[in-house]
């Protein structure tokens, strides 16, 4: 100690004081700091937010920017929830093959974990509406006939009573809601997709989107019955009036020239 | 007694009619009319078509009657189809569901009574097409062109009425479309409306007013106009086209009986049971689907029948314009369609008249014309269903748009300009195509059928051969007349005095040159110019 002692006024005790403290304050934060995402944290949700950028950076990131802060080709994704990525993924929607009006409904291109990944990712960026569980959206036991109210109160303008789509201005349109899986029209009304207005449940609770889920699913399925025969598009009186010109009058015409052709023939003497 | 012996041996047929005639004297009646000749063509069934499907829909009307109840008192739906169980319904909604669901062959019967009557006013546009086309409403038919389209023009608001009657959400619309229309009229718009409607939109009027008009007002005259109809059919005798061995004073064809009777009647079924099949195959107006009507409630694809789509499109196309006066609204964009509505169809209406005022023709007329030897004419009409369906476009431009990916806006404004465009093109490009074929007729008059044969000559030149056309194709080509366009009569008479032809008589006459002027009409081979030709060689 009394060398250390000896050499306390030396010129360069100072610097190796502070070198040490440095080293110490250095070490115990090393020891104790919060870990980096990076590293430190391996639970699921913080994997898959981790997977779900990087899946980000290469889908999505052109057009919605590197933080999902949005660009000019894309909408911010901040506060857009889980849901929303759900949706517009599980749907195929997204990633969208091209510019336009509206961006249709086609073949998904990524897994369903993979899309938990990126919904997992989207939601980090902000608060928004999640996922629903299956309790949320399944059909069973909800009012079928209080779903086709609020339907043709909420939805019909734009989708048609049936839910079979219809047009909206300048090349956009209400898709058909024809075999839609549940939990997307869950979502498509939590969260108002592209053109869709959307129905929060402060607007519409949780058991109307049941009921209006139960309704599409009573009369606008593969399997809904069509107790008048074929549906003809569920279109109303355009295909009704096309239908009966062909198959109606056109037959009819087509019965008549039959008849005329076959004319009573003269006796022969 | 002998005589009681002989009564006894008249067939029992005899008997009867012998009983009918010396009560209803149908003796002579029958004489008169049971040999009536009608030729064989299958556009003339087209009449047929209609006046079967109008039985139909009588018919199955009827039977809808039996359950149907004309009221708007709100009821809570209990019937068998789930989806609307406990749904507050008008009890037209209720009683429709109730024919559809409950009642035996009730679906069944609406089917066929609604595709009925999309077939019977199909079938009359059609029926009025082949009349319009081939001239057959001259002198003396105007009349029945007339009583013709009465009945189309009244098939259309019979149709619109049955069609808002089960008080479904479609039909609802389509009512409320009428309202807009109707407060759209200058000054009296808002009290036709409330006379009409008894008070506020919907109130509780509208249905049971539909009602009688449906099923007793609408179709009375109608059936009174079918069989004035039907009678002018019989006493005009049926036209025919030209050919060896018709005349204007005779009709080529076979009896009323027993030939007609047989293919009529069985005619008749054939087409109930076409209409029997679409209605057993396809659905009508599903109301289960479209659910009750609500003012607050509105479905996208609110379409109304397709004989008033046109009027649908008017609306849809026309811009959105408005003049405020005074505090007063007055809605162009509604109340300029409805008022071109009626002149669509006045426009092919009164065509006949204006036809035979500019030709001075008042001639009787049996023989039909082929469309190609009357252009104008030709023209004229195939611009009219060009209009016709430019504005079905129109009032279909949501499906349009969804079907195949285009802009609703982009639809809309073509139908704008086509509606202005479209008529004018048809009716310059069917006037040529008349034009072309009959210059076909000539040359096949004059140098027969071309064969397809190819022969060389021995001193290698190619020639196709040209069969001759008999006589009765060259009559046939040759039959029909071709008018000279009237002239203004010299400025001076014969006895020097001035004389002034009026407006009307120089549009008259321009018109006229319009319709068989130079380059309306292909003179026809004359009998020297084919004598010349044929007497020469073989090929021209």
């Amino acid at each position: 100690m009394k060398k250390l002692s000896a050499r306390r006024r030396h010129p360069l005790a100072a610097v190796v004081v502070l070198l040490f403290a440095l080293a110490v304050t250095g070490g115990l934060y090393a020891a104790f700091a919060p870990a980096s995402t990076a590293k430190a944290d391996d639970s699921a949700q913080s994997l898959a937010i981790e997977e779900g950028k990087k899946l980000y950076s290469t889908g999505c990131a052109t057009c919605h920017g590197i933080g999902g802060q949005g660009t000019s080709d894309g909408p911010s994704l901040v506060g857009v929830g889980s849901a929303a990525v759900d949706f517009q993924v599980g749907t195929g929607r997204m990633p969208a093959q091209q510019p336009g009006a509206q961006v249709p409904r086609k073949k998904k291109i990524y897994s369903q974990a993979e899309i938990d990944q990126l919904a997992a990712y989207i939601a980090s960026l902000g608060a928004g509406p999640s996922v629903p569980t299956k309790d949320q959206y399944s059909p069973n036991g909800a009012d079928i006939a209080k779903g086709g109210e609020l339907f043709r109160t909420n939805c019909a303008q734009c989708h048609n009573a049936t839910g079979k789509g219809g047009a909206l201005s300048n090349g956009k349109f209400a898709p058909s809601l024809e075999d839609v899986d549940p939990k997307h029209i869950y979502e498509a009304m939590q969260t108002g997709p592209q053109n869709m207005p959307s129905f929060p449940d402060t607007t519409m609770s949780e058991k109307n989107k049941k009921d209006i889920i139960a309704y599409l699913d009573a009369v606008d399925t593969k399997k809904s019955e069509n107790p008048g025969g074929l549906e003809l598009g569920g279109l109303g009186p355009v295909s009704e009036g096309l239908f009966a010109w062909i198959f109606g009058l056109g037959a009819l015409v087509a019965v008549a020239i039959w008849v005329a052709a076959r004319t009573a023939k003269a006796k022969k003497s | 007694m002998s005589t009681t012996e002989q009564r006894r041996k008249a067939p029992a047929g005899e008997r009867v009619a012998d009983w009918a005639d010396g009560r209803l004297g149908i003796y002579s009646l029958a004489k008169a009319n049971m040999r009536k000749i009608f030729p064989d063509h299958w556009s003339f069934m087209l009449g047929e078509v209609c006046l079967y499907s109008f039985l139909i829909i009588i018919l199955t009307g009827v039977y809808l009657t039996l359950f149907f109840h004309p009221s708007m008192e709100e009821v809570v739906y209990h019937g068998s189809y789930v989806p609307l169980q406990g749904v507050r319904v008008s009890e037209a909604f209720n009683s429709t569901m109730h024919i559809s669901f409950d009642v035996r062959g009730g679906l069944l019967i609406r089917q066929i009574h609604h595709w009925a009557a999309l077939v019977f006013l199909a079938g009359m546009f059609v029926h009025m097409m082949r009349v319009f086309f081939t001239g057959a409403f001259r002198k003396p038919r105007e009349i029945n062109w007339l009583f013709g389209f009465l009945l189309f023009v009244l098939g259309v608001f019979t149709g619109f009425t049955g069609y808002s009657l089960p008080d479904d959400l479609l039909s609802g619309t389509g009512v409320r479309f009428t309202e807009g229309a109707i407060l759209s009229v200058p000054v009296v718009g808002t009290y036709i409306s409330m006379f009409l409607f008894g008070g506020e939109f919907p109130g509780a009027d509208i249905v049971p007013r539909f009602y009688s008009i449906h099923i007793l007002l609408l179709p009375g005259i109608m059936l009174g106009l079918v069989v004035a109809h039907l009678i002018l059919v019989i006493y005009h005798k049926h036209t025919q086209f030209p050919g060896p061995g018709r005349t204007e004073k005779n009709v080529v064809g076979m009896p009323l009986l027993p030939v007609y009777m047989a293919k009529a009647g069985g005619f008749f079924f054939l087409v109930f049971g076409v209409i029997a099949a679409v209605a057993a195959l396809a659905t009508i107006n599903p109301i289960w689907d479209f659910g009750p009507y609500r003012p607050d409630h509105v479905s996208t694809g609110a379409q109304p029948d397709w004989y008033m789509g046109f009027a649908e499109g008017l609306v849809r196309v026309m811009p959105g314009w408005e003049i405020n006066v005074a505090g007063h609204t007055l809605v162009l964009g509604v109340f300029i369609p409805i008022v071109i509505f009626p002149l669509v169809l006045i426009a092919i209406g009164i065509y006949p008249f204006i036809e035979s005022w500019v030709t001075g023709d008042k001639r009787e007329h049996h023989l039909l014309d082929r469309p190609r030897n009357a252009p104008t004419r030709t023209a004229f009409g195939a611009a009219w269903i060009a209009e016709y369906f430019v504005l079905l476009i129109g009032g279909g431009n949501d499906l349009w748009a969804t079907h195949f990916h285009l802009s609703i806006n982009s639809i809309t404004w073509f139908v704008r300009i086509a509606f202005f465009v479209v008529p004018v093109l048809v009716f310059i490009a069917t006037k040529r195509v008349c034009l072309g074929l009959q210059r076909r007729d000539r040359d096949k008059v004059l140098h027969g059928r071309e064969t397809g044969i190819i022969k060389r000559l021995p001193h290698g030149e190619f020639i196709e051969v040209h069969e001759p056309l008999s006589q009765d194709q060259l009559h046939t080509l040759t039959a029909h007349e071709q008018p000279r366009p009237l002239e203004l009569e010299p400025e001076v008479d014969e006895n020097g005095v001035a004389r002034k032809a009026g407006a009307g008589q120089k549009l008259r006459v321009k018109l006229s040159r319009g319709f068989y002027g130079e380059g309306s009409q292909i003179p026809k081979p004359t009998a020297e110019e084919y004598q010349e030709i044929t007497s020469g060689h073989g090929h021209h």
